[in-house]
């Protein structure tokens, strides 16, 4: 590895360009600054407290650790999709649906791509788990928390047409199609604008970080790419998973629209 | 006995405070209902077509609501809301088979307003629409949620014929919410008033 170094004082010079935009945001009187100071202070702190844990757990190379970090790391995803919702699932059940569709999708995947395609030695090394995990995750919550939020809110606004399908005797499954294929697609969208992007608007992060390693370009490119197809899977997968669970929640046994089971967020 | 309800009311907790309705209702027989606005005559109709949950039971020719699918329920007790959904652009996608050309024209539809999209109808078209869409499943029990409301009095007179007609070639019940004391008058002299504490059936001109 022949990364430069950065010293604390080189992260001081970057910043003092944040510092210098909560300024001028002050001068314009945006008031975001509050925002801007919490949100760069605790990126940097839980940054270098995963730093932290992560140079602990190479250490060790422990594979109950691994796992219990990976846990952690499904547990916090799980909270961010529910916490995304503007009319989230009530109750346990909620924060369940996302953290089973995203826990289930992403543990196979993440599984199989250890196991079978990368292998390392032993398959669990933590320098290949934890960070394919993190990236798998991160998509899969922002797609799985889109499909719900979708899902949840068009059901609401559209429950006369709903209950139009239902009263002319269609199944639930039947009256709702339309709005889970829209969920659905609304859940992948990101992943495919990531795609279209990859290599022309932007240089995928990962494969930067590996270029600046050091790796050779071609060897980060194809890294790059399988990261990719694991995320798209994971993310089409997991939201299915979630659009389907979440819609069924949405009805009783006697397939009757059940909207007092969304809460309302501001 | 085509339809029975007995001791229908909401579900404890939802904020319906309707009184438990019972009410039996033989084929061809048509039964007007009415009350206060805002006192549950909507949900009424709701709980009837199993839409919203309450307490009580429902039977259609002896069989319990619990005991039939609930889409097979549905098409068999048509609810025909006062305010119609539509989830497809053009009318014809909202029909399982197209109505026949006399019920269009008892209404006084062109046929063309089949193929035109949803967006182009008046509020008295959709009320028309809605009711045939229910029609053209020929439910054995009408569920209809003042469906004159916005009609002029012409073609609320034709509806009423329509539905009439229906109930008694088809040997259909029909339950009609009804504000208007001469429109109840029309449709025959069994009338039910839903009311907050107490529920009684009255004969009414």
């Amino acid at each position: 590895m022949n990364i430069e170094s950065l010293s604390a004082i080189d992260l001081g010079l970057a910043a003092l360009l944040v510092v210098a935009l909560g300024v001028v945001q002050f001068l314009m009187g945006l008031g975001l600054q509050r925002s801007l100071v919490i949100g760069t202070v605790r990126m940097t702190l839980q940054l270098l407290l995963v730093g932290l844990v992560l140079k602990a757990l190479f250490a060790s190379a422990n594979l109950a650790w691994i796992g219990l970090m990976a846990l952690v790391m499904l547990a916090l995803a799980g909270y961010e999709v529910s916490a995304r919702q503007k009319r989230p699932i009530k109750g346990w059940r909620g924060y369940l649906i996302g953290l089973l569709s995203m826990g289930v999708t992403a543990a196979i995947i993440t599984l199989l791509a250890l196991i079978v395609i990368i292998s390392p030695q032993p398959w669990y090394t933590p320098q290949y788990a934890i960070p394919l995990l993190g990236m798998i995750l991160g998509n899969t919550m922002t797609g799985i928390g889109l499909a719900l939020n979708h899902l949840t809110q068009t059901a609401w606004a559209n429950r006369s047409r709903i209950e139009a399908r239902l009263l002319l005797g269609q199944t639930a499954t039947q009256a709702m199609a339309d709005l889970r294929t829209e969920a659905l697609r609304a859940g992948l969208i990101p992943t495919l604008n990531m795609l279209a992007a990859a290599g022309l608007i932007s240089l995928p992060g990962m494969m930067t970080g590996q270029i600046l390693a050091g790796a050779p370009p071609m060897e980060a490119v194809r890294y790059q790419i399988l990261i990719m197809l694991l995320i798209t899977a994971a993310t089409g997968f997991g939201s299915l998973l979630a659009v389907h669970l979440g819609a069924r929640r949405l009805f009783d046994d006697r397939q009757r629209l059940r909207l007092e089971r969304l809460g309302q967020r501001s | 006995m085509l339809f029975e309800a007995r001791n229908v009311a909401g579900e404890p907790g939802s904020g319906v405070r309707y009184h438990p309705v019972s009410l039996q209702l033989e084929a061809g027989e048509i039964l007007t209902i009415y009350g206060q606005s805002g006192i549950g005559k909507s949900q009424f109709l709701r709980a009837l077509a199993d839409l919203t949950p309450h307490t009580g039971d429902v039977l259609l020719e002896g069989i319990s609501q619990t005991k039939i699918r609930p889409e097979h329920w549905r098409k068999q007790v048509g609810y025909v809301p006062a305010e119609s959904g539509w989830w497809a652009d053009v009318v014809a996608q909202h029909f399982s088979e197209p109505p026949p050309k006399a019920w269009l024209s008892s209404l006084s539809l062109p046929p063309e307003l089949l193929d035109a999209s949803v967006e182009r109808l008046s509020t008295g078209e959709r009320q028309r629409l809605a009711l045939l869409r229910a029609l053209v499943l020929h439910p054995k029990v009408l569920l209809l949620d003042e469906p004159t409301a916005n009609l002029d009095q012409r073609n609320a007179q034709k509806l009423i014929e329509l539905v009439k007609t229906y109930a008694q070639t088809e040997q259909a019940a029909v339950i009609w919410v009804s504000h208007d004391a001469d429109e109840r008058a029309l449709l025959g002299n069994r009338s039910l008033e839903i009311r907050a504490e107490t529920t009684h059936q009255a004969h009414h001109p």
